[in-house]
């Protein structure tokens, strides 16, 4: 690590995603939505988005249906809470290990 | 009053990463991630310590995609008004400079910079997210604090004292913009940040935050504690725009309607156990006749 | 141009010759003229920078850092209290690297209150990672303010001006104000590696790990320990581009002087007293009274104090017979803190002089002539029979 002549260190951050490392992995419960009741999904076209704009975390993307990056998405539930359509569950991540098993 | 933004016409743009180290359902979070939508990329910002500051991330990583300047905790609204002099010098007249504290960071150890920076009239927007008590420490009382609320320093029969109404302080400074807002209403609150970057001078934005560590809630609930606490008519949305004030949003809405009872929204936290019924029928007295106030009878 | 002026002033037109950008203070005496001669310039449009009123010391500071930090050159000047109240601030503008100039005018600390001068001010805050630089009369004044902007600027770190108050602040004296063309000739516009700017995203002072940690290219950037140990290894080479900067001053001006050591009457010098600001200059006329009495001693006055410039101080002391330290400052309990440094910096030293401390002038007790002739002549006189813990003169118990 040679510097140059005053070439000073300082705190100097970059942005970048994950600083917390895979917040994904501090979720027990998986929010996923259910196309058949998510009313953008059911509609085609957009609309409600109530679980993009509350996400804590922009994990949830505004597609249709919205898509949510589990690699980061801590599991607050705050989607499936807000949910007007009840289109989104939270099931126990067991059940995806399992599955992956 | 421009068109009010809507969840489709909401910029896409995420100017926070996912990653970040903030509790799953933070109300800050959202709050954040609204408010730099709202800002916008051409702005410089400046954050004391808080829950902020570990949420945008841990050297040499930020999970934000703004320049920002972390300062001492007494001193973000001076902080700010340096770069706001540097911009001058330096003839960048269109870079807003938002200043971004805690409650603690606004109501207690950075007031007097605050008073300052408003007094001086420097064209700055200072948002407050308050979580009513310093959580990053571990749920300390803050000048903030309600009345009864259980925090690591009020331990056992709760804070004393009232809350400080500091957007009335601010107000005070006779300043052209002050508004509330909540991190349940994201588009409210994102309306307000847009109408204070076309004010100049200092703006002065207090945004109520439910914290579900910090408070005793599930983490699912933030949205829902936010909403009660504006439904029930005890943390209320409005503006003081060039010294008047109005009622917006969600608040404006109760008006002549019924409000629900404060009790629920004590009842869903855990801080609030030290209250007793006679305690909650007082502030439910003082939200009554808050209200009444609001709207005269005819 | 020579004018006649106070310190006060030839600080001030240091400032406005250096172009600073962004100025914040808050009134303490006895800095105060200081402050209101360049609110004059920028008021009258003389000067183009913004001067910030601010509501405090801690806020001054804290708007020169950020505005150090956006890019612009900084300024403020302060004194006493004033300072102190700055602490966290200091610590805060060395360790992000930010080029802040400050002149701090020398005055005693309460409790209990005084206005007058001692060093208790600056001494008190050397561990802070701000260089610190102090000045004997008007002409080093306004020198010293343009120096110390090419110096910070050059190593990232910021810089104190040190002058005592009222005895250079407030009184007059005939200096040189150089011509604008000229300044701008030695000193460049502040460029700094980086500014915070819309569009080059980056978070500044962020929390910090006790260890390492990969960047966002994966790369492993230095942690905190490593930032530390940079501002030492910076500070420390900033002792040489002092003399640097001292050479180019010279070649555009055509004064100069020893960049750390301002010697009279040491050349062949038994005895050396040595001391920090004005009293240097005091010490001249004693020197003089001793040198007629055929008493071997001459005077240095210390002008850079952190870093502490240890090699010349080996130079200037090893093989004397004595060095005598007088100080306007003292470190509660152990001794005077510059006394202490010197004794460090001499340990090496192949032929160690006796050394001996005296305390004076606190809270701006007068120091009279004779009083330093008695106590030096002791020194030089009966050099064994004074022992390490500190002399009091004009104490009146």
């Amino acid at each position: 690590m040679k510097k140059d002549t005053f070439g000073c260190r300082k705190s100097h951050s970059e942005p970048g995603p994950g600083d917390g490392g895979r917040t994904g992995s501090w979720r027990v419960r998986r929010p996923v939505i259910d196309p058949e009741k998510c009313i953008p999904a059911k509609l085609n076209k957009p609309a409600c988005f109530t679980c993009w704009l509350f996400c804590p975390d922009s994990v949830i993307k505004r597609t249709i249906p919205p898509t949510i990056d589990y690699e980061y998405c801590k599991g607050c539930e705050i989607c499936c809470e807000e949910c007007p359509a009840g289109a989104i569950t939270m099931v126990d991540e067991t059940e995806f290990i399992k599955k992956e098993k | 009053m421009t068109e009010k933004t809507t969840i489709l016409n909401l910029p896409e743009d995420e100017l926070v990463h996912p990653g970040n180290r903030a509790c799953a359902g933070c109300g800050l979070s959202i709050v954040y991630r609204i408010g730099l939508k709202a800002l916008g990329r051409n702005t410089i910002l400046v954050v004391p310590p808080s829950c902020l500051t570990v949420l945008q991330g841990l050297y040499p990583i930020a999970a934000t995609q703004l320049p920002c300047l972390n300062v001492t905790f007494a001193s973000t609204a001076a902080a700010a008004t340096g770069v706001l002099g540097a911009l001058r010098a330096l003839k960048n007249k269109d870079t807003t400079v938002a200043a971004w504290a805690g409650d603690g960071g606004t109501s207690d150890i950075g007031l007097q910079a605050l008073s300052g920076a408003c007094e001086r009239g420097e064209d700055l927007i200072f948002i407050c997210y308050d979580n009513e008590a310093y959580m990053n420490t571990g749920v300390q009382r803050s000048g903030t604090t309600p009345q009864g609320v259980i925090t690591t320093t009020t331990p056992f029969s709760g804070k004393a004292q009232i809350k400080k109404d500091v957007p009335a302080i601010i107000a005070a400074h006779g300043i052209d913009y002050v508004a509330t807002a909540s991190a349940a209403y994201p588009l409210d609150l994102y309306d307000k940040i847009v109408k204070a970057k076309t004010i100049k001078g200092p703006k002065y934005i207090h945004v109520h935050t439910p914290c579900p560590a910090g408070w005793g809630f599930e983490p699912r609930y933030t949205v829902k504690l936010g909403k009660m606490a504006v439904e029930s008519g005890l943390f209320d949305l409005y503006e003081i725009e060039n010294h008047t004030f109005r009622l917006t949003g969600a608040s404006e809405k109760l008006l002549g309607k019924k409000r629900k009872p404060v009790a629920d929204y004590f009842k869903a936290q855990a801080r609030f156990r030290a209250l007793d019924d006679a305690k909650i029928a007082a502030v439910q007295q003082e939200i009554d006749e808050k209200w009444a106030a609001y709207s005269p009878p005819a | 141009m020579h004018i006649i002026e106070s310190g006060n002033v030839a600080a001030a037109s240091g400032v406005k010759l250096a172009r600073v950008q962004v100025i914040a203070a808050y009134p303490i005496t006895p800095q105060t003229p200081l402050t209101e001669r360049l609110s004059e310039f920028v008021d009258s449009g003389e000067m183009d920078a913004e001067y910030i009123p601010v509501e405090s010391e801690h806020s001054a500071l804290a708007v020169c850092i950020a505005a150090a930090s956006t890019g612009a050159r900084a300024f403020t000047a302060t004194s006493a209290n004033g300072l102190l109240y700055m602490n966290e601030q200091l610590h805060w503008a060395a360790g992000a690297r930010l080029p802040i100039v400050m002149c701090v005018v020398n005055r005693g600390i309460g409790a209990p209150w005084t206005v007058w001068n001692d060093h208790q001010d600056a001494i008190s805050q050397r561990d802070t990672g701000w260089i610190q630089l102090y000045c004997a009369d008007h002409q080093q004044i306004i020198d010293t303010v343009l120096k110390a902007f090419y110096l910070a600027e050059t190593v990232s770190v910021p810089v104190m001006v040190c002058y005592d108050g009222y005895i250079l602040s407030h009184t007059y004296m005939p200096f040189d104000v150089p011509d604008q063309a000229a300044v701008d000739k030695f000193l460049p516009p502040f460029t700094p590696a980086y500014a915070l700017t819309p569009g080059q995203p980056a978070n500044l002072n962020t929390v910090t790990l006790p260890d390492i940690r990969p960047d966002v290219r994966g790369n492993m950037a230095p942690g905190y320990m490593e930032i530390r140990q940079n501002l030492h290894a910076d500070m420390r080479d900033a002792i040489d581009v002092l003399a640097d900067v001292n050479k180019k001053f010279e070649t555009v001006f055509g004064r100069n002087g020893d960049p750390y050591i301002e010697s009279y009457q040491c050349e062949d010098a038994e005895f050396v007293a040595i001391c920090l600001g004005s009293l240097s200059y005091h010490l001249r006329d004693v020197v003089d009274i001793l040198r007629s009495q055929n008493i071997s001693v001459g005077v240095m006055g210390l002008r850079l104090y952190r870093p502490f410039p240890d090699q010349a101080i080996i130079d200037a002391l090893s093989g004397r017979k004595g060095v005598i330290v007088f100080e306007k400052a003292l470190s509660y309990g152990n001794q005077g803190a510059l006394y202490g440094d010197i004794k460090a910096a001499l340990y090496p030293a192949a032929a160690r002089p006796v050394i001996h401390n005296y305390i004076l002038g606190l809270g701006g007790r007068e120091i009279k002539t004779d009083q330093l002739v008695e106590a030096l002549k002791n020194s030089c006189t009966q050099a064994d029979a004074i022992g390490d813990a500190p002399q009091w003169i004009g104490l009146k118990l």
